[in-house]
């Protein structure tokens, strides 16, 4: 594992596209945070958002989770353009002829998704942790340490995102039209789960498909947050179950199966 | 000595297209292969299959006797196909560290190869600034990277200048005057000719010889006749011997040629056929040049 881990790390280590994306996605991760501590002054606006309890303990896990999933397009960039480049410079084929099998090429990206995973998974746990301290109303450690199984919803979902991106660039091969797909892929779920809702209303069936698509089912590991929080809740009166639930995490977890396995099986089956 | 490389019945179909066709031979140990054929006749694909990019439609090959797994064997040998595939936003040192983390070997050779194909002084520059035949001696320094038991070359000086040729020629001699195995496909005779210790000629997918590469030169040769007059009498006769393969006459020369399979001089023929009151006019014993005689078994099995 650690000879696939370094073979996939000395693949991105020079290349200058995979910095740069890499440095956007840290440091956008670390303006919103500055951005939301920071205090606006205009006129007679006093206004700061860390003051409307968003870095409270334990809210903030859900709340950070959330906000900063939606930065992992920057990632999933860096996973579509890993795969294409291997297809558009004909480096799987030399790899494989070097003597690295099918298997240990797939597996050697799957690591390497789990590893970016890991990073900013851990990163939103330093990061929370740290703006929590500072803006947080409550600091006993029980409180501190509860309900973070959003962390592990936040891994879940980058892990399950991040295997479909891989898989789009197997099939497609070029990191525009991959892209591109993911795109279209999340109006089609879009325009099913709009379907899905008319008829649940129409019919008062259940809705039985959507929490099986892809994109939603990781969607629901870590749902938004702001109808949680003190002033929306009060005002819009409305309560979402953000629990997350042990089928929903094997939905997701089936999913990246079926893409890492349909990447290893479509790289098997292709003459190259 | 033991066979490297062991292909038996390989076929590769293309949908309809079939691009190997039930091709066995055996790679031994030290020895020179050239896979000849012209362009699209199934060289690559077949090195393709051994190589494990292409997937065999039938039939199977087995490395070292089957002792390891394809992959694993394939970090014992050393190949470079078509085009050289590189990273290019590395530069020389940095993509042959990869293939050495790949093939699981120490960094240490990374030097000596570069300067076996003189690229020392460019190892520090980025891949992509490379020219082709750079990057082909690229290619066969990370080819030679875990000193390979078997080399396999893919139409190695194809589009390089003269002087690239004559430069990646002149490393591979060297390094099959080291008793490395080398296997190599050309559609180039004379490159064969001058480097190869035995040939496999394919065409349309199908083995049509495989032998030494004397062997292959060592025909009987050919007798050009001419007669003032009637020439069949002569071509009957020629015909009904077992001496002569094929006999036919050139329609506007006039001239009968007869392919030998045993040797014959040309004073025993002549005696032969003064015997059986035919007079020639003229006649010379041929040679057929490796150039004629590999146009001879390619052309031939397409009719």
């Amino acid at each position: 594992m650690l000879r696939l881990l370094q073979i996939e790390f000395h693949k991105m280590r020079f290349s200058r596209a995979t910095k740069v994306l890499l440095i956007i996605y840290f440091s956008l991760f670390f303006s919103i945070i500055l951005f939301a501590s920071i205090r606006f002054k205009f006129g007679n606006i006093d206004f700061q958002l860390a003051d409307q309890g968003i870095f409270n303990f334990p809210y903030i896990w859900h709340f950070n989770t959330y906000f900063a999933a939606i930065l992992k397009i920057f990632l999933a960039l860096v996973i579509v353009s890993m795969i294409s480049v291997e297809y558009s410079n004909r480096t799987l084929k030399q790899n494989l002829i070097d003597g690295l099998s099918k298997k240990e090429f797939v597996l050697s990206k799957f690591y390497m998704i789990l590893a970016f995973s890991v990073a900013s998974t851990l990163l939103i746990f330093l990061v929370s942790l740290g703006l929590g301290l500072i803006f947080s109303d409550f600091n006993e450690v029980g409180i501190i340490f509860s309900r973070m199984e959003y962390l592990g919803g936040y891994f879940l979902k980058l892990m399950g995102f991040f295997s479909f991106c891989f898989f789009l660039g197997v099939l497609i091969k070029r990191s525009a039209f991959a892209i591109g797909a993911l795109f279209v892929w999340w109006i089609v779920e879009s325009i099913i789960k709009g379907i899905m809702m008319v008829q649940v209303q129409k019919n008062e069936i259940t809705d039985w498909l959507t929490p099986f698509l892809p994109l939603e089912s990781m969607g629901n590991l870590v749902k938004e947050p702001l109808t949680k929080l003190g002033i929306v809740k009060s005002s819009f009166n409305v309560v979402k179950d953000s629990n997350i639930y042990w089928y929903q995490i094997l939905i997701v977890l089936v999913w990246t199966a079926v893409f890492i396995w349909g990447s290893y099986v479509l790289i098997k089956k292709r003459d190259l | 000595m033991s066979t490297f490389l062991k292909i038996r019945n390989l076929t590769k179909r293309y949908g309809s297209l079939t691009a190997v066709k039930d091709l066995s031979f055996d790679i031994e140990e030290g020895n020179v292969y050239g896979i000849l054929g012209p362009n699209g006749s199934g060289k690559s694909t077949t090195l393709g299959m051994v190589l494990n990019v292409i997937n065999p439609s039938g039939g199977y090959f087995q490395w070292f006797d089957g002792q390891m797994t394809t992959h694993n064997a394939l970090k014992k040998i050393g190949a470079i196909i078509e085009n050289p595939s590189f990273y290019p936003y590395m530069t020389a040192v940095q993509n042959l560290e990869l293939v050495c983390k790949i093939k699981d070997i120490p960094f240490s050779k990374i030097e000596e190869k570069l300067e076996l194909v003189g690229l020392t002084d460019r190892k520090n520059s980025k891949y992509s600034s490379y020219s082709l035949g750079m990057k082909q001696r690229l290619a066969i320094a990370s080819a030679l990277l875990n000193d390979p038991k078997v080399l396999i070359l893919d139409e190695p000086t194809n589009g390089l200048d003269p002087q690239g040729i004559h430069q990646v020629r002149e490393i591979i001699q060297k390094i099959a005057g080291q008793g490395t195995t080398i296997l190599m496909a050309s559609h180039l005779l004379y490159e064969v000719e001058k480097i190869c210790s035995h040939v496999i000629i394919i065409r349309n997918g199908k083995k049509l010889y495989e032998g030494s590469v004397e062997a292959l030169d060592a025909d009987h040769g050919y007798f050009e006749f001419g007669v003032s007059g009637d020439a069949a009498e002569l071509i009957n006769f020629l015909k009904s011997s077992s001496v002569f393969g094929k006999v036919r006459m050139d329609a506007e020369s006039k001239k009968v040629t007869a392919i030998l399979n045993r040797p014959m001089e040309a004073s025993e023929i002549n005696k032969m056929l003064f015997e059986q009151n035919i007079v020639l006019a003229h006649l010379v014993k041929r040679k057929l040049s490796l150039e004629k005689r590999f146009l001879e078994l390619t052309n031939n099995s397409s009719n």
